[in-house]
């Protein structure tokens, strides 16, 4: 899932400083799964503001609601009937959903409640790490299945480096080394093999770098 | 001969090498580089300079190279991979050949969180392997990783750094391994204090014949004080100092501290040099480079060769 934080609200108090009449805007998607940008956290978000506001004695209307998905027309759309009708939207749903509902509506400041993370995974509750890049060209299957660009600190293809001490990365004490899970791992399968081969340079135009990406299947247009 | 430098030929004439390191200063003034580069001069077969170590930003390694060169030090250039993309890489590579810099050390690069830009974007875009692996095939082949024809191959004679101390310790000889075939000429490695485990990573290597197809230079450093060694023991990943060798140094007077680690930095030396596989040492006395001398000297590795 796509992870996130929450904004301070000092921050948010601040980009809201202007309008006296705006929608907090949820999104049941990933962000309720990580506790971030669900219908909850609309309500205890839009609470705190108006005490916030109202003891700084410049009052805030909020309308509270959350879309089934910031980053699909379908649901976004549900907004346009009362978008007018407000100054600004709070989105606390991912950086995707926030663009998502600036670019279908024009004239409404939306502004961004949380900080959108990465794609992780939950290791218990309340904690969430990272596995995923998104470069576009996976190597799961030569890295006995844990990924190189995400869990390296150096993104390196062929670690680890001399940094790593005892399973842990030379960032933190706290870091496991990628490169110690792949060797693990690639122990466990009878696949260490595939470490002693040389790897190709990482083509990274499947990447950020190549510029923004677009997924077109003509299947299903 | 593959670069024609100074090292490649002591080593390929077969004698003991000695390299060093200078890191450049942290600003623009070139006096800093002369004045070590004067302490290094007739010590050593070639200088390491050193690009950024530890994410601190300092003068340039080719610059500092150049300015090496130009006080009569053979210099080996530093190469990380985390500063830049594999555009600027090559093209710095053909800079450096074109000046003369005929050795190259190609390392990964410590992370930025350790130096004075933590917030600096990283970049990897290739690992220190390939890097390797790139500088093997202009030299050698004549081309660039696209394919396209160089006009005047880069002649470099190729390193690679390893740390025969981090873990996990059974892909250390292995990883040696993949770096050889990828085109390292020559090896320096990690400061050693741990000879059992040195002497350990250089029976596997010989095992694998490894010692026989990439020159082997043993890195060592000086320890100056007791508290130098606690903290690099604690806080500087990947090294190994043992007790009882922080225990030589601390039982000093701390006035006689510094003399101690030389003296165990010689001692060192002698044992190094008596080891199979062993081709030479790379002694990294940092920011003490005016004890290079009496270090060198002192093992009995001076006067350098000169081979034509
Ligand atoms: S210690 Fe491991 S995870 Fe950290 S940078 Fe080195 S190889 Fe990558």
């Amino acid at each position: 899932m796509i992870t996130g934080t929450p904004k301070p609200i000092e921050e948010i108090l601040e980009m809201v400083e202007p309008y006296d009449n705006i929608i907090v805007a949820g999104c049941h998607g990933c962000v309720t799964v990580c506790r971030v940008g669900g219908h909850k956290e609309v309500e205890v978000l839009s609470s705190t503001l108006r005490l916030a506001r109202e003891s700084g004695g410049s009052k805030i209307e909020i309308n509270e609601l959350s879309l089934e998905r910031q980053c699909d027309p379908e649901y976004v759309e549900t907004l346009r009937p009362l978008i007018d009708d407000y100054q600004a939207v709070l989105s606390i749903a991912c950086g995707a959903g926030i663009q998502f509902l600036a670019e279908k509506f024009s004239k409404t400041p939306i502004l961004p409640g949380i900080n959108t993370g990465f794609l992780g995974v939950t290791e218990r509750q309340g904690e969430w790490s990272e596995r995923c890049q998104g470069c576009g060209d996976c190597v799961l299957h030569l890295t006995g299945g844990i990924c190189p660009v995400t869990r390296c600190a150096k993104q390196l293809f062929h670690g680890p480096c001399g940094g790593s001490t005892a399973g842990k990365c030379e960032i933190d004490q706290n870091v496991q080394c990628g490169w110690q899970l792949i060797i693990d791992r690639l122990k466990a399968l009878d696949q260490m093999d595939n470490y002693l081969k040389l790897k190709p340079y990482k083509g990274w135009d499947s990447s950020r770098d190549g510029g923004p990406r677009r997924i077109i299947r003509e299947d299903m247009i | 001969m593959k670069s024609g430098s100074n090292l490649e030929k002591v080593l390929e004439a077969g004698h003991f090498s000695v390299t060093a390191e200078c890191g450049p200063p942290r600003g623009a003034d070139p006096e800093h580089v002369r004045k070590k580069a004067a302490f290094v001069k007739d010590n050593v077969d070639a200088c390491n300079v050193t690009d950024n170590q530890t994410s601190v930003v300092r003068m340039s390694s080719l610059a500092g190279c150049l300015l090496v060169k130009e006080s009569g030090v053979e210099p080996l250039i530093q190469m990380v991979v985390r500063d830049r993309n594999r555009i600027a890489l090559q093209s710095d590579l053909l800079g450096a050949s074109a000046m003369g810099v005929r050795n190259l050390l190609c390392l990964s690069g410590d992370h930025q969180k350790f130096g004075d830009d933590p917030q600096a974007k990283n970049v990897f875009d290739i690992d220190s392997m390939q890097l390797i692996n790139l500088a093997r095939r202009m030299r050698d082949e004549g081309v660039f990783p696209s394919g396209d024809k160089l006009e005047g191959a880069p002649k470099f004679y190729i390193g690679c750094a390893v740390n025969p101390f981090a873990d996990p310790y059974e892909i250390r000889v292995p990883r040696l391994k993949l770096k050889i075939e990828a085109g390292a000429d020559f090896v320096q490695t990690q400061c050693i204090y741990n000879m059992d485990t040195f002497k350990r990573y250089m029976e596997d290597t010989k095992k694998e014949g490894l010692h026989e197809k990439v020159k082997i230079l043993a890195g060592v450093t000086p320890l100056k004080s007791a508290g130098m060694a606690k903290f690099m023991n604690k806080f500087v990943a990947g090294i190994d100092i043992p007790e009882e060798v922080i225990k030589r140094v601390a039982d000093e007077p701390k006035e006689k501290q510094a003399a101690k680690g030389i003296e165990i930095c010689i001692e060192q030396i002698g044992e190094l040099k008596e080891m199979e596989g062993i081709a030479g040492v790379h002694v990294m006395a940092i920011e003490w480079e005016e004890k290079l001398n009496e270090i060198i000297g002192g093992a009995g590795l001076l006067p350098r060769p000169v081979v034509e």
